[in-house]
C-alpha cells in the first residue's frame, strides 16, 4: 500500500494542480519492507489463482475439434482457435431452452436463474438473518442453546441438506402432506425453484444471523437508553440507532452471501438434478459443458460468472462501502487522501474561477 | 491516474477466487494434434505381459475383490491392481475421461457403461478387440451390438441389463386374469377391471423423472411401438409416426392419469417403493428389484413378465457394462487375458449369483441351478435377447439430454408431443452429423 502511493508520487510527471503533495504524510518509510513480507503470499496467490485465470481465458478461446470420421467413426483431435466465439455464439447460435423466462438462451436463462436466486434469497435472508440476530441479542433463558441450534443449518454440508430437502420436497414428502396439496416440487417448473430458494434462505440465514449479532453486541446499551428517555419507539430505535451501527458488519455478511449464492451449484444440483432448466445456474451450465468436453465454451461461461461477480463485488464496495478490511489506518490515509484531493480540487476551481481562460484549457 | 484502492481491490478479488474452481479445472488442454483417433487395433501389441489395473465402480458387493484376489494368485507375475471409483456413474465416466484425455494409461482395463462405449470409442481411448483374440461366441447379440461402434469391437460385454414389468400377481388372480398383458391396451383393460377395487391405486408408472432414465423408459416406448432413435445408417427418425405414437401414448397416459401425475418426479427407487407400498398395479423397472420386492410384503404376491408394447411384445433398452482396455496402457497382452477371464461363463455366473449382475454369457440364461435361484431369469432373457440399445451416439451426454428434454416436456404437457419430437428431430439432426 504505502509503496504504491510513493511510487505514484514519485513517477506522476507534475500534476496539474502542480500544489500535490510528492510524499504521503501518513507512510512511515517502511514500504520496502512490507513489500518483501507481501511477497511469498502474492508468489502463492500468483501461482494458483493468477495463472489458472489466465489459462482459463485462454482456453475460452478455443474449442475441441469435434468433427467424427464417416468411414472409421473417429472424432477429430486437437482444438482449434476460435477468437471469441464461444461467447458470441449466444446471439449467433442460440440454443434455446424453455423455462421461468420464456424459450431464451441456455447461458442466459442461467444468468437469470442466478440473478433470481441471488436477489431474492439474499434479501429473504437478510430479513430473517436479521431478525434472528435480534432475538439472540436479547437476554432470555436458553439463550446460549437458541444460537447454536440456529447454527445446525448452516453447520450442514450443502449436499446433506440438498439430499434432506429433495426427501420433503417429495411428491409424497412432509411438504405436501403438511400444505395438504400434490405439488410436484422435484420436477421442473416455478415450484422447483421456490423450494431451492426456501432450502438456501433455511440453510445460509444463520449466517448472516450470526454476522450481525456480532454487529449487535458491539452496540452500547447507553444508547438505547438515551433513545427511551427521549421517547423513541421500538421501530424507530431499529432504524435510527440499531441498523446504522450494525450496518458495516450486516454490509460485509451480504456481501459474502451474495457472492455465495451467484456461485451456487451443490443445492439445485443435489435436490432438483441437472439439466433442469428451472433452476439451472451459470455453475452448474459451466459444468455440464465441462463434463460434455466442452471445454472451451465452460471456460468462456466461467469467465462471464467471474466478470458478473466481479461486477456485483465492486458495486458492493462502491455504493455501500463495503470495508472487507476495516483497517483504522488504512482508513486513516484514505480519509487524508480524500481530504488532499479535495483541498486539491477547491484550490483548482478557485484559482479556475479566478482566470479568464476558456475551461478547455484548465485541464491540458 | 485515478486513485486505486488496492486493498479493497485485492480483497475483492480474492474472495472471488474460489469461483475459479470451475475454470481452473478446464484450463490445461493441450492443443496439441493428437494422433490417438488414427490408431489401429493392429498396433496393439497383445502379447506384452505384466502388471495392470483394473477401473470399475464401487464393489458394493465385495465380489470383486475376491475374483481379483484370485487372479493374483494365479498369476503373481501379471498382478492386477483394483482402483475403485465412485459409487456415481456420472463420476466414475469423468475420472476414466480425465485419464484418457491426459493419455494417462492409469487404468489398463475398465467397466464402461453401454452409452459411454461409443464416445470411448470414437475418441480412440479404448483398444479395438481382434475377432481372433476375443472371439464372441456364446455371447448376447445385443450385448455384443453393444459393445460394436462402426462394426468393430471396442470392448468385451461384461454384463447385461434389461427391463421387466412386474404385476401385482395376487390381484390380477382376483379379477380371473390369467396371462399379464402383451399390449399396452391389454394393460389397460386389465386395469380398469382391476383398479375400482383398489383405493390410491394406479395402473402403470415406470421412471419419469427427468434423468437417464427417462431417456430409457422413452427409447422403450419409441422402439415398443415401432420406432426408432436413430436408424441403422446413423440418421435420427424421431418424428416418425411410429415414434411419435410412443410418446404420445407415455404423454396421454400421464394426462388421463393411468400413470400417477407424481411420476414425472419418480427414478427406480420411487416407482419401486411406490409398487410395494400398494400404489401402482404394474411396474416397468429392472431386475434388481426383484431381490428386493421378495423381501418386502408383496412376497409371492408379484411377478414379472416382458414388457408390454403397442401391439404386441414390447422393446426394452439394453443396459450393461462392457470391460475396455485402454490405448494408453502397458501389458495389454495381460489386460486381454484378465478381461475374458473376468467374464469367463464361471465368473458371470458367480457375479450373478454374489452382486445380481445379469450375464452376458447366453447359455447362463437356462442355466437350472441360476433359473431355480433366480426365477426371473428366463423372463429376462425375452427381454435382454430383443433389447435394443439407446442411440450409439459419439456426443451422447447431449443427445440424452435432447431426448429428455422433449419427452420431459411431453410428458409435463408443456409441449405438444408432436411438436417436442419435431423439435427433436432437428436438434439431434445436428447432433450426429
Amino acid at each position: 500500500m504505502a509503496t504504491a502511493v510513493e511510487t505514484a508520487g514519485a513517477d506522476a510527471p507534475a500534476p496539474r494542480s502542480g500544489r500535490r503533495p510528492k510524499k504521503n504524510v501518513l507512510s512511515d518509510g517502511q514500504g520496502g519492507l512490507a513489500g518483501l513480507l507481501i511477497s511469498p503470499t502474492m508468489l502463492v496467490i500468483l501461482l494458483v489463482v493468477g495463472i489458472p485465470i489466465l489459462l482459463s481465458v485462454r482456453e475460452s478461446l478455443f474449442r475441441r475439434n469435434d468433427g467424427i470420421d464417416p468411414v472409421t467413426g473417429m472424432i477429430a483431435q486437437g482444438e482449434s482457435f476460435v477468437g471469441l466465439q464461444n461467447f458470441t455464439d449466444i446471439f449467433a447460435n442460440p440454443q434455446a431452452v424453455p423455462a421461468a423466462w420464456g424459450s431464451v438462451d441456455r447461458l442466459i436463462n442461467a444468468f437469470l436463474n442466478t440473478t433470481f436466486f441471488t436477489v431474492v434469497c439474499v434479501v429473504l435472508e437478510t430479513a430473517i438473518g436479521v431478525a434472528m440476530a435480534i432475538v439472540m441479542n436479547k437476554a432470555f433463558k436458553g439463550r446460549g442453546l437458541v444460537r447454536a441450534s440456529i447454527l445446525v443449518p448452516w453447520a450442514i454440508p450443502t449436499m446433506v441438506s440438498a439430499k434432506m430437502w429433495g426427501l420433503m420436497f417429495d411428491a409424497d414428502g412432509i411438504v405436501n402432506k403438511l400444505a395438504g396439496h400434490q405439488t410436484l416440487w422435484l420436477a421442473d417448473n416455478n415450484a422447483s425453484q421456490w423450494a431451492i430458494v426456501i432450502a438456501d434462505v433455511w440453510k445460509t440465514a444463520p449466517f448472516i444471523g450470526l454476522l450481525t449479532l456480532a454487529g449487535l453486541q458491539t452496540i452500547p446499551d447507553e444508547v438505547y437508553e438515551a433513545a427511551r428517555v427521549d421517547g423513541a419507539s421500538a421501530w424507530q430505535q431499529f432504524l435510527r440507532i440499531t441498523l446504522p451501527m450494525v450496518k458495516p458488519a450486516l454490509v460485509v455478511a451480504v456481501l459474502f452471501r451474495t457472492l455465495d449464492t451467484m456461485r451456487m451449484f451443490d443445492l439445485p444440483w443435489g435436490m432438483i438434478g441437472p439439466g433442469k432448466y428451472y433452476v439451472e445456474t451459470l455453475s452448474m451450465f459451466a459444468y455440464f459443458e465441462n463434463d460434455a468436453g466442452r471445454y472451451g465454451q465452460a471456460a468462456a461461461y466461467s469467465i462471464v460468472l467471474f466478470l458478473y461477480i466481479v461486477l456485483v463485488a465492486f458495486l458492493f464496495v462502491k455504493l455501500l462501502g463495503a470495508e472487507v478490511v476495516d483497517d483504522p489506518e488504512t482508513r486513516a490515509i484514505q480519509d487524508r487522501r480524500r481530504a488532499q484531493r479535495k483541498l486539491a480540487k477547491q484550490q483548482r476551481l478557485s484559482s479556475r474561477a479566478g482566470s479568464t481562460v476558456t475551461t478547455g484549457s484548465a485541464s491540458s | 491516474m485515478s486513485n486505486p484502492r488496492p486493498i479493497r481491490a485485492i480483497v475483492a478479488l480474492g474472495s472471488l477466487t474460489a469461483l475459479l474452481a470451475t475454470a481452473a479445472c478446464s484450463g490445461s488442454q493441450p492443443a496439441a494434434p493428437a494422433s490417438g483417433g488414427q490408431q489401429t487395433a493392429s498396433s496393439a501389441n497383445w502379447d506384452e505381459k505384466g502388471p495392470i489395473t483394473y477401473a470399475q465402480g464401487k464393489d458394493t458387493s465385495g465380489n470383486v475383490k475376491g475374483e481379483i484376489d484370485e487372479w493374483n494368485k494365479a498369476h503373481p507375475n501379471e498382478k492386477v491392481t483394483f482402483v475403485e471409483l465412485s459409487d456415481s456413474a456420472d463420476q466414475q465416466r469423468a475420472d476414466m475421461v480425465k485419464r484418457a484425455q491426459a493419455k494417462s494409461g492409469e487404468f489398463s482395463v475398465m467397466s464402461v457403461d453401454i452409452v459411454w462405449t461409443a464416445e470411448f470409442a470414437a475418441n480412440g481411448w479404448l483398444e479395438q478387440l481382434p475377432a481372433d483374440k476375443a472371439p464372441m461366441d456364446g455371447m448376447l447379440k445385443s450385448a455384443v451390438d453393444g459393445a460394436t461402434y462402426f462394426n468393430k469391437l471396442y470392448a468385451y460385454p461384461s454384463t447385461s441389463d434389461g427391463a421387466l414389468l412386474y404385476y401385482r400377481k395376487d390381484l390380477l388372480d382376483a379379477a380371473g386374469i390369467k396371462e399379464p398383458p402383451k399390449t399396452w391396451d391389454e394393460m389397460k383393460q386389465i386395469c380398469d377391471k382391476v383398479l375400482p377395487g383398489q383405493k390410491g391405486m394406479s395402473c402403470y408408472a415406470g421412471q419419469h423423472q427427468k434423468y437417464e432414465g427417462l431417456t430409457c423408459n422413452i427409447a422403450e416406448a419409441v422402439n415398443s411401438a415401432g420406432g426408432e432413435f436413430i436408424t441403422a445408417d446413423g440418421k435420427p427418425a424421431v418424428n416418425t409416426e411410429a415414434a411419435i405414437k410412443g410418446v404420445d401414448w407415455m404423454a396421454g397416459w400421464i394426462k388421463d392419469g393411468t400413470i400417477p401425475k407424481e411420476a414425472v418426479t419418480w427414478k427406480e427407487e420411487e416407482s419401486r417403493t411406490a409398487f410395494e407400498g400398494g400404489r401402482i398395479l404394474f411396474l416397468r423397472n429392472w431386475p434388481y428389484v426383484y431381490n428386493k420386492a421378495v423381501q418386502s410384503k408383496l412376497k409371492g404376491k408379484f411377478e414379472v413378465a416382458p414388457l408390454p408394447g403397442l401391439s404386441g411384445p414390447g422393446v426394452s433398452t439394453l443396459g450393461g457394462h462392457n470391460f475396455g482396455i485402454s490405448t494408453f496402457t502397458k501389458n495389454k497382452g495381460t489386460a486381454l487375458e484378465f478381461v475374458k477371464w473376468m467374464n469367463s461363463p464361471e465368473n458371470q455366473k458367480r457375479r450373478l449369483q454374489k452382486a445380481s449382475n445379469a450375464p452376458t454369457v447366453e447359455a447362463l440364461y437356462s442355466d437350472a441351478e441360476l433359473t431355480k435361484q433366480f426365477p426371473y431369469l428366463p423372463t429376462l432373457y425375452e427381454s435382454i435377447k430383443i433389447a435394443k440399445p439407446r442411440p450409439k451416439a459419439v456426443r451422447y451426454s447431449d443427445v440424452t439430454l435432447a431426448i429428455q428434454d422433449s419427452t420431459y416436456a411431453a410428458l409435463q404437457g408443456q409441449k405438444d408431443p408432436k411438436q417436442a419430437f419435431d423439435e427433436l428431430q432437428t436438434k439431434l439432426e445436428s447432433l450426429t452429423k
